[in-house]
């Protein structure tokens, strides 16, 4: 069972309290949202992706805990500027280890909940998603 | 004793702390070792070891399936398995003891009115009232209802302190109301809804009433004649029985006029290649191997319940949650949701605009020992009309302490103070735009 000095370790509040990128986004080409269904915890995604595959800029927004919200501000810094099969290739592992201290399954889906937002955002077109 | 608490307790009126050694699981640690807290009794409850001896002593000396064989087992089984009935038909005054269905929980009584009842008496137009506050299991079985029957779903708004709006309810109350289906408390609010008055309101106009007993039967004295009230639905481990067992009761002349729900074993009374014929109640929806030790666990649990008193159960947790609510409302920034402690039951949620709910459960059983729920407690349109997205709950039962209710408060100061706002700043490791 991880303490609440693991849990909530100085570097995952800072990110609560002054994330990277929390907004939105003009230029977006992709986006997706979605929320996890046991504590309705909500992180939307919004993506500039260029031609060339690339993740030219990536703005998140959301509500909820302090895991699933500085996750998300973690994993947007992560992926501002790589590509789309760096992306891709980002596992939930890699995810939970980006994140740092151990979870328990439950708190596991706050950590990954922009995961997999991200992860369905390169596939959602904003024209094809949106209105 | 916290500093908050400025109201007086009534030490009459709580049980004696002696009963927690009924509970083994109360020893347990939790969190950093710290001794465990369970407020999370809305959602499930603990057993005490008569519940626990009931449940080995059926699987070490009596268990075989029932209704079935004629040897020894069987017959014990069957015996325990009806005795358990009568102790339900007891505990909430039913006229007959075929009127007690056992199922596998709330949920499934629920949906075995919406299958049966529902798919045999809604027409098109018709309406079903609901209120805002139900939890899932009593609106989703109604929707997948209405889409089938083309029924209407209505639901009686809520007044600004979290109770039912009755004015608004007679006026949704017509003539196309068929049946009304409503939660005794809820378990979210913790409102005790005047279920009488709902019932003899709709009765007046013509309508049938369900009532999701999930949270009222284990917590305060039901009973369903003096209601008059058409069906009811509880579950065993909320009421410190086994999970996987529930109840629904209905009146005789509904339950025999409705069609079987499930089809199987034990439902029947004569099956040809292509046709059946029904068994009388209560096997008639019964279909397959019951829950036959959850129910004899169950049996158990209303014994002990009742040689506690249910009465004395109700005071000692209003007791708790007057002295909860009264430092709860205290602190800064805190939101308690629904009414004032004479109209609640044995609960209080909250919410704090700044703090998540996972927080304030983390850090209160990680730190404090105490075992909350956080989240939306299975009523997402409740906390969408309430306007947030999740609160805390804390919900009491008669083995918690005022002690547990001060590790509660202690523990919310200490959420508060941990995750207050402290200009912090992430090392910045990429140029922000």
């Amino acid at each position: 069972m991880p303490s609440e000095e693991e849990l909530y370790q100085e570097h995952i509040l800072d990110h609560y309290e002054d994330p990277f990128h929390r907004g939105h986004l003009t230029s977006a080409t992709h986006a997706h949202e979605d929320k996890n269904p046991l504590c309705g915890d909500v992180v939307r995604i919004e993506l500039e992706l260029n031609d060339d595959g690339k993740i030219k800029n990536v703005y998140f927004d959301g509500q909820g805990c302090v895991i699933s919200q500085a996750s998300a501000s973690m994993l947007i810094e992560e992926m501002y500027g790589k590509t789309v099969d760096e992306l891709k290739s980002f596992s939930a592992e890699d995810m939970l280890a980006l994140y740092g201290p151990r979870l328990t399954p439950n708190r596991q889906k706050c950590c990954l909940l922009s995961w997999k937002v991200l992860q369905s955002a390169v596939h959602s077109p904003v024209n094809e998603t949106e209105d | 004793m916290t500093d908050l608490a400025t109201r007086s307790i009534d030490r009459t009126a709580l049980l004696p702390v002696a009963l927690r050694n009924d509970f083994p699981i109360l020893s347990e640690e939790v969190g950093d070792h710290q001794p465990l807290a369970f407020l999370d009794n809305a959602a499930s409850t603990q057993r005490p070891r008569q519940v626990i001896d009931a449940l080995s002593g059926v699987y070490e000396r009596t268990y075989a399936n029932v209704h079935r064989g004629i040897h020894t087992l069987s017959e014990l089984s069957t015996e325990q398995y009806e005795t358990a009935r009568h102790r339900v038909q007891r505990l909430i005054n039913a006229r007959q003891l075929h009127e007690v269905i056992f199922t596998s929980g709330t949920t499934a009584s629920i949906n075995t009115v919406a299958r049966s009842w529902g798919d045999a008496n809604l027409r098109a137009g018709d309406e079903v009232l609901l209120s805002v506050m139900e939890h899932h299991s009593n609106l989703v079985p109604w929707q997948q209802t209405a889409e089938r029957t083309g029924a209407v779903l209505r639901h009686i708004p809520l007044t600004d302190d979290g109770r039912l709006d009755m004015e608004a309810f007679e006026r949704l109350l017509t003539d196309r109301t068929k049946l009304v289906a409503v939660t005794a408390v809820s378990n979210t609010l913790g409102t005790i809804n005047p279920v009488a008055e709902i019932i003899a309101k709709a009765h007046a106009a013509g309508a049938l009433v369900l009532i999701d007993a999930a949270q009222s039967v284990p917590h305060l004295a039901v009973d369903v004649q003096a209601l008059d009230v058409d069906f009811l639905a509880f579950s065993g481990h909320k009421m410190l029985g086994p999970s996987g067992v529930g109840v629904l009761y209905g009146k005789e002349a509904l339950l025999d006029a409705m069609p079987p729900f499930l089809g199987g074993g034990s439902m029947i009374n004569e099956v040809k290649l292509s046709s059946f014929t029904p068994a009388a109640l209560p096997a008639k929806f019964e279909a397959g191997t019951p829950p036959i030790v959850p129910a004899i666990g169950m049996s158990a649990a209303i014994d002990y319940l009742q040689s506690v008193g249910l009465d004395a159960i109700h005071r000692h947790e209003s007791e708790l949650t007057r002295y909860a609510y009264d430092a709860l409302s205290q602190i800064e920034g805190l939101r308690i949701l629904g009414p004032a402690p004479e109209h609640r039951a044995g609960l209080v949620s909250f919410a704090f605009d700044r703090i998540h709910a996972h927080e304030f459960a983390q850090v209160l059983n990680d730190q404090f020992g105490v075992a909350v729920r956080a989240g939306h407690h299975c009523t997402q349109p409740l906390h969408a009309h309430l306007g947030i997205a999740a609160s805390t709950r804390a919900s009491f039962y008669l083995y918690n302490t005022l002690e547990e209710v001060d590790r509660l408060i202690e523990g919310v100061l200490a959420v508060q103070r941990m995750f207050a706002p402290q200009g912090r700043q992430r090392k910045r490791r990429k140029p922000d735009e």
